[in-house]
């Protein structure tokens, strides 16, 4: 018999290993220093700040190898990494603010390559240095909050429509409220008020002690959206406030039901970034000053009860220092669109809030209001009694004119996309009443250990694997070096397969799986070389050895990787960041070892020996 | 052809399973006394706490830095070297009312503040108490719930008898690596967890290299008695779990070696995991399948009367 291997296997097989080889490539070409520079609020990114950026770049002497203009950033590359930092504190100094420029380490990968999708591994925290925040929202406080605010609410609505009651009360529950009332008919005109209004809650009443009692309850959908909008609104503000920090290519995501993940690559000052993560925000209404003129106003002649604030694109405003209304008492604000399309936002206030608006907008119809939105934001430095410095910043989001008399709901129309409908709701939210925030794990890696474990992680696999492949090629001989071109190969096809998976990272634990991996991926060959050598002494030809061999052992095979899979699956189920980066490259190391041990020795064995009657010696 | 072992004749592994079950038995005792006397040295990743790691540029001096550490109020710290005299990890409890995710800064102001030079932060971690439970039921979760698939499957391909000896000779390997750690105090991280899920998955490769083997040699040898199928399946499969544990066991050496010290717990289990294993699948494993009473009859197949099998076929 011959062992022999249809062309379409070796087409098949020489394809595999191009595109592994071709997406593994990257990995090779390095990275160049280099600087991203994007906008925070306020400011855009454009092609006259790419002019201005290689004005700036040439007057310090420093020639980059690119500057691009892509997806709203400018990034530059550069040859050095004292180029770099010059270029950053320059650049950094002269744009201003409003933008944030970032130092980053950009793939050097070719055109060519980056136009099929090539792009070298993406490292873990654990190995480029950085930190890893997770975050908790307290849903126990959102819901209290929430609680407290029907409480206030409840108690006005039926004030302002004359209805008494005995008693309002927070619920033991901790989802719901306890209304009293002396009457059966007062009860049932409470509720008949009440319920239409409340859309999501749930309404109960009963007798007891003479009292009539009306609970009213979260329903489990209304309890759910609350936790949602609290997470949703944390989540949008840290996306926010990383922008602010200026990382390039930082993460923020949610993580199950009530936490958020952050991650910021590079960032060493972990105490500057806890303290801007942990910042906080309001918001006021204001009346606009439209007696006074703004170039008068920006020189200084302006009446002590105005002040002028900036907006978003920079523009002053002269605004009264007289509050309308704080952020406090805004319960909700929806970007949508109304019925022409055109984008608006949609305010809900909290009663009293309500009436605060509506006293105000009475007198002042066809009058301009300004939002304000403050955050206080530590500049890093410290105070003399060592407390942090928190710098207040003020900022104009939006100024509407009030067409009507506004209660407790309204909307803000005149806005010029629906980009911008989406921001103010964003920062209207933020003002109103936020579920705190905490941290509850934190993963700092400084660069130098970072890199001292990539060193370590990739000497221990260079000792490993030469250890392994010079043992092979004592005990196997020629079939020992066929598999050890199959376990060079198999490196080459995790590297590549991770390269192109998006989202898979490698981590410390991850290559201490690809080290695993090597010594366990000779398994197979071990086992199939072994039942060649026994199939040989029992007397059968060299062919028939060889194939009896390879299909003997490959349900042993199959059986042994499957268990393994088995536990890495339930790994990559159960583990968090670095064990999950283990559990990857175990899964995908035992899926390419079985297609390189099996099917890529055997193709190489059948083309040197298969095709041959008369061998009656073999290497092995 | 080189070769580790030439048999010529089986060897006869059964003939000491006795005192291989003793040895178990022992080290298997050992270890859940340790367990329950010691238990184990969980890591910071199980406690939560705060854990700082510093380079010095001096080779540092461990009473100083607590001394430095206690002016700072930080009085029940554990300071030690990690890694090489340079380098110090401090790992300071949760404490009651403090803002755990403030303490690393504060301990790498109060190292810099003071006469060290120049202190690199190399890692600060953090982990609430509430985050350390959820990842130890986690962990706890994860290795039941493979255990259990591993169950399943091994019971799906195999015998019942063999199936019982392989996850009995599965808990065996797991209770001595952790007694393992538990009788030397190595702490206890997720990485160490992550690497028992892989002894899980090792040991269990071995053992149904085996496993696969005695199945076959039961339809072979039609004569034989189980002792003497299992003695022929474990030497014809010896050579090649010498060589895939000794080829494991070159790789982990070398990453317990030069991986560094954050992999050294990792490394530790594995190796640990890998010799216990390797013995297991020979001694437990195939022992307890014998001693459960596999027998040839169950492994044949059952001869599955198909209709019309005894016709000629048409074509």
């Amino acid at each position: 018999m011959l062992n022999k291997y249809p062309m379409w296997k070796y087409l098949l097989l020489s394809f595999i290993v191009l595109v592994t080889l071709l997406y593994a490539a990257p990995n090779l070409y390095g990275e160049d220093p280099a600087i991203q520079i994007s906008a925070t609020r306020g400011a855009k990114v454009e092609l006259a700040t790419l002019d201005k950026v290689e004005t700036l770049l040439s007057q310090a002497n420093i020639t980059p190898k690119s500057t691009v203009l892509e997806n709203g950033q400018i990034l530059i590359r550069l040859t050095s990494s004292e180029d770099q930092l010059i270029a950053r504190d320059t650049i950094g100094t002269e744009l201003g603010e409003g933008f944030v420029s970032a130092l980053n380490l950009a793939p050097a990968t070719p055109a060519w390559l980056e136009a099929i999708g090539g792009a070298p591994l993406k490292l873990g925290l654990d190995l480029r240095g950085g930190v890893h925040f997770l975050m908790e929202v307290d849903m126990d406080e959102a819901i209290a909050k929430a609680q407290e605010q029907m409480v206030q609410d409840f108690r006005s609505e039926l004030r302002e429509q004359k209805i008494r009651f005995r008693g309002i009360r927070k619920a033991n529950t901790e989802t719901g409220v306890i209304l009293r009332f002396k009457d059966e008919a007062t009860l049932e005109r409470a509720e008949a008020h009440l319920k239409p209004i409340n859309p999501g809650l749930l309404f109960d009443d009963k007798t007891l002690n003479n009292e009539f009692v009306l609970t009213i309850s979260m329903s489990d959908e209304k309890l759910k959206s609350t936790k949602e909008d609290a997470l949703q609104q944390n989540l949008s503000i840290l996306r926010n406030r990383v922008n602010e920090l200026g990382v390039a290519e930082p993460l923020v995501q949610r993580q199950g039901s009530d936490r958020i993940v952050v991650e910021l690559p590079g960032v060493q000052d972990t105490a500057r970034a806890k303290e801007i993560l942990g910042a906080t925000a309001t918001l006021e209404f204001h009346p606009v000053d439209s007696d006074t003129d703004i170039s008068d106003a920006l020189a200084g002649r302006l009446p002590s009860s105005s002040v002028v604030y900036k907006e978003r694109n920079g523009r002053p405003v002269v605004v009264k220092k007289k509050i309308i209304l704080t952020g406090n008492h805004i319960v909700d604000a929806q970007s949508s669109s109304d019925e022409y399309g055109r984008p608006q936002v949609s305010i809900s206030l909290d009663s009293k809030g309500g009436s605060k608006m509506s006293r105000f907008t009475k007198d002042n119809i066809g009058k301009p209001m300004a939002t304000l939105f403050i955050e206080y934001l530590p500049t890093g430095k410290k105070k003399a009694n060592g407390k942090t410095e928190i710098a207040k910043r003020e900022e104009i989001a939006n100024v509407a004119t009030i067409q009507a008399q506004l209660g407790r709901s309204f909307r803000i129309t005149g806005l010029d996309n629906a980009a911008e409908a989406h921001n103010l709701a964003l920062l209207l939210r933020a003002g109103a009443l936020i579920a705190p925030i905490q941290i509850v794990e934190e993963r700092t890696i400084g660069p130098s250990l970072g890199k001292q474990n990539i060193d370590n992680g990739i000497k221990a696999m260079v000792y490993g694997m030469l250890a392994v492949v010079i043992f092979m090629f004592i005990y196997y001989r020629k079939f020992g070096a066929i598999a050890n071109l199959a376990l060079v190969f198999n490196i080459v096809m995790i590297v590549g397969l991770m390269s192109m998976i998006p989202g898979a990272t490698l981590t410390l634990p991850g290559i201490a799986g690809i080290v695993l991996t090597v010594g366990m991926a000779v398994d197979a060959n071990v086992l199939i070389f072994e039942r060649i050598r026994e199939e040989i002494k029992a007397g059968k030809s060299i062919q028939r050895a060889i194939n009896e061999g390879y299909s003997n052992a490959f349900s042993t095979i199959a059986d042994a990787n499957i268990t393994t899979l088995i536990t890495a699956i339930i790994l990559f189920a159960v583990g968090t960041g670095p064990i999950k980066g283990f559990a990857v490259t175990l899964m995908l190391g035992i899926a390419t070892s079985m297609f390189t041990s099996i099917f890529g020795t055997r193709a190489i064995v059948n083309a040197l020996w298969g095709g041959r009657n008369d061998i009656k010696k073999i290497s092995i | 052809m080189f070769e580790l072992f030439k048999a010529t004749s089986p060897i006869r592994f059964m003939k000491y399973s006795k005192p291989a079950t003793w040895l178990s038995m022992f080290l298997i005792i050992g270890s859940i006394a340790s367990l329950s006397t010691n238990w184990i040295n969980w890591g910071l990743d199980f406690t939560g706490g705060t854990l700082i790691e510093v380079g010095f540029q001096q080779p540092a001096v461990l009473p100083e830095v607590r001394d430095t550490l206690a002016q700072a109020n930080f009085n029940g710290a554990i300071v030690q070297h990690f890694g090489s005299s340079h380098e110090v990890m401090i790992r300071i409890a949760p404490q009651e009312g403090v803002k755990g995710v403030v303490i690393g800064n504060q301990v790498l102001d109060a190292l810099q503040a003071a006469d060290f030079g120049n202190v690199d932060m190399r890692r600060i971690e953090f982990v609430g108490p509430n985050v350390g439970e959820e990842l130890a039921e986690d962990g706890g979760l994860a290795i039941i719930i493979s255990l259990i698939c591993i169950m399943l499957y091994v019971s799906a391909r195999f015998e019942w008898r063999l199936a019982a000896g392989a996850v009995l000779a599965l808990a065996h390997d797991i209770i001595i690596t952790l007694g393992f750690f538990s009788i030397f105090q190595l702490e206890f991280d997720l990485t160490v967890l992550a690497a028992l899920l892989a002894v899980v998955g090792y040991s269990l490769n071995d053992t149904i290299v085996v496993f696969d083997r005695i199945r076959e040699n039961f339809r072979l040898m039609s004569t034989a008695t189980p002792d003497e199928v299992v003695d022929q399946s474990i030497t014809q499969t010896l050579n090649r779990t010498m060589i895939t544990s000794g080829t494991t066991i070159f790789v982990l050496v070398s990453l317990f070696v030069v991986g560094g010290a954050l992999i050294h717990g990792f490394s530790t289990a594995l190796l640990i995991g890998i010799f216990v294993g390797t013995y297991s699948s020979i001694y437990v494993a195939s022992s307890l399948a014998v001693k459960l009473g596999v027998e040839r009859e169950h492994m044949i197949p059952e001869v599955i009367e198909k209709e019309g099998a005894d016709q000629d076929a048409l074509m």
